[in-house]
């Protein structure tokens, strides 16, 4: 009987691994611990604030007593859901001609590379650039410039999304559907979307969480209002850019507020990246 | 080409008189964008017959399955010259409306492709596309087509279920039904077997062999046994050429080109 006696660089390459694998670790808890403190911290002082009158009530004037984050929790809303409503169906479409129609054509990689630059932008160009486009002509702010500050946001990763998971969708698929006669149009549509239907859904949801957080574009587009207004052509309330203004004032019922505020969003987008998450992986199952 | 080819022609006139042609294929020629990988082909499908493919991986049998029916339009650089003659007309025409070239013939892929939606809705949809049928008139429709593809009976209590949860055989009689169900004159198998287990492959076979009563068959398949238990008739397919093309029982019993007959007996494949 013989023993088995492993080769002499075996550890060697044993202690390696366990050196790489302690980077790792070590990588991921040096990440994990930030995330936790800023979470911690956020819950800590922005719990107390939380209440049915955040919901119910306006902003407070400054020094006083009270108050809510009803008119910039509506205006936020209004704010992303016509950002995503202008933005979404672009970039699908734009997503869709990639991988559907214009995939060995040079302009889908022209479309690409600046669709990956324009992923990638500081989002305060954008708002610059919609200022300089629509607030400055328009002569004011308005909800809408700052929509479409967010759409301008919204439109890369949706196209991102829609390219990547239909090229996910396996061409036989799509064969399969022409074999039965099905026009382009309809292979696509009730063919190649519903086989990407969740990665699609996941995109859009990574897309709301993406700008319901943003302050930057919104700061030059609609800047911010006090009162209950739900007139988008003018400026509206909205989350971020009140945090912004009552994080930095010395009055405490307003830095309550904005902890609340900043607690809110951060949940929000949070639980919108866990449902995307969760949508994402649903699309092995069934 | 060296060897003896055998005519189709001739092979023809061997059975006796003229036998009805649903396909003629005359002269193709096949590119990928400059390669040539189909060199002068010319051949019959003659009609409610099984005409089996076979030959070395390569040698082109998918590629000639696709020109019938213009599957590689979708891509761009493929082109096709010659003739392909079905209904009167050559299909290659650049007019030819592909949509309802292709509900008239039918494609089975090598693997089951069931859409992602319910058994009901994977044959529905075909269907609704070419015709505007009521209700009853749909379910009675979708019920012969799942007879016809020999799934009626373990699918009937749930139609509403998702195409993909059924077993990997099933998804291909599946596809075989939403075929079926939109009437085509011809229906192309591309290696319909290869992702399946024996007893599905068994019933798969047998179904082929009661669908050519209806319909005009062609199957590539890579299992000699295959061809010889489904076709009437073979070609034998290498490196972009159809080397012989004759009744399956003659071509397995006595081949007349030295590579059919090294191919058959497994000396390279
Ligand atoms: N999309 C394609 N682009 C370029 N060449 C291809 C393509 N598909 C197949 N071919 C080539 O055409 C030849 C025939 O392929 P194919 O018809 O798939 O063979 P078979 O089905 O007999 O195995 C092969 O040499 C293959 O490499
Ligand atoms: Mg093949």
């Amino acid at each position: 009987m013989s023993t088995f006696t492993p080769p002499r660089f075996y550890n060697s390459r044993k202690r390696t691994n366990f050196m790489a694998m302690a980077a790792c670790y070590g990588a991921t808890l040096f990440g994990l611990t930030w995330l936790v403190l800023i979470l911690m911290t956020l819950v800590v002082n922005g719990l107390p604030g939380i209440s049915l009158a955040l919901f119910t009530e306006m902003t407070p004037p400054p020094n006083a007593q009270g108050g809510g984050l009803a008119n910039a929790i509506v205006g936020s809303l209004m704010l992303t859901v016509m950002g995503v409503g202008i933005g979404a169906p672009i970039g699908l479409l734009a997503g869709t001609y990639m991988a559907e129609y214009g995939r060995h054509s040079q302009l889908t990689s022209v479309i690409r590379f600046i669709n990956d630059i324009l992923l990638s932008a500081p989002s305060i160009i954008i708002g610059l650039f919609v200022y300089g486009a629509v607030v400055v002509p328009m002569g004011k702010f308005s909800g809408y410039a700052g929509a479409l500050a967010l759409a301008v946001i919204v439109i890369p990763v949706v196209v991102r999304t829609t390219e990547d998971m239909l090229l996910l969708v396996p061409n036989p698929l799509r064969e399969a559907a022409s074999a039965l006669g099905l026009p382009r149009s309809l292979v696509i549509r009730r063919v190649a979307y519903r086989a990407a239907r969740a990665g699609l859904m996941t995109g859009l949801l990574l897309a709301i969480a993406r700008v319901s957080g943003e302050t930057a574009p919104l700061l030059f587009t609609v800047l911010n209002n006090q009162f209950w207004n739900v007139d988008m052509a003018t400026s509206v309330a909205n989350l971020p850019v009140t945090i912004n203004n009552f994080i930095n004032n010395p009055d405490p019922n307003w830095k309550q507020l904005a902890w609340a505020g900043a607690l809110l969003i951060t949940f929000t987008v949070l639980s919108l990246n866990i449902i995307a998450r969760v949508v994402g992986s649903a699309r092995n199952e069934k | 080409m060296t060897t003896t080819h055998q005519d189709p022609s001739t092979s023809a006139s061997v059975s006796g008189q003229a036998r009805p042609e649903t396909i003629s294929v005359k002269n193709l020629r096949f590119y990928y964008g400059d390669t040539l990988a189909l060199k002068t082909i010319s051949l019959p499908l003659y009609t409610n017959e099984v005409t089996a493919f076979i030959g070395p991986s390569g040698c082109g049998k998918s590629t000639l399955l696709r020109v019938l029916n213009r599957m590689y339009d979708l891509y761009p650089g493929q082109r096709a010259e010659g003739e392909v003659i079905f209904e009167g007309r050559n299909i290659l025409n650049k007019n030819e409306d592909l949509n309802l070239l292709r509900s008239r013939i039918g494609m089975v892929f090598q693997k089951p492709t069931p859409f992602p939606m319910t058994i009901y809705d994977n044959i529905a949809f075909g269907i609704r596309l070419y015709e505007n049928l009521s209700k009853a008139e749909l379910d009675e429709r979708i019920e012969s087509a799942l007879m016809k593809a020999a799934l009626w009976n373990e699918v009937k209590d749930k139609l509403n279920a998702n195409g993909l949860s059924l077993s990997g055989g099933q998804q291909q009689r599946l596809c075989i039904a939403r075929s079926v169900a939109i009437g085509p004159e011809v229906i192309l198998f591309d290696e319909p077997c290869s992702a399946l287990d024996p007893i599905s492959t068994a019933k798969i076979e047998e179904l082929i062999d009661e669908l050519k009563s209806d319909y005009t068959i062609a199957i590539v398949t890579h299992n000699m046994q295959q061809a010889a238990r489904v076709s009437e008739y073979t070609a034998f397919m290498y490196l972009g050429e159809l080397v012989e093309f004759g009744q399956t029982a003659q071509m397995f019993t006595s081949p007349q080109d030295q590579r059919t007959q090294d191919y058959i007996t497994g000396r390279f494949g």
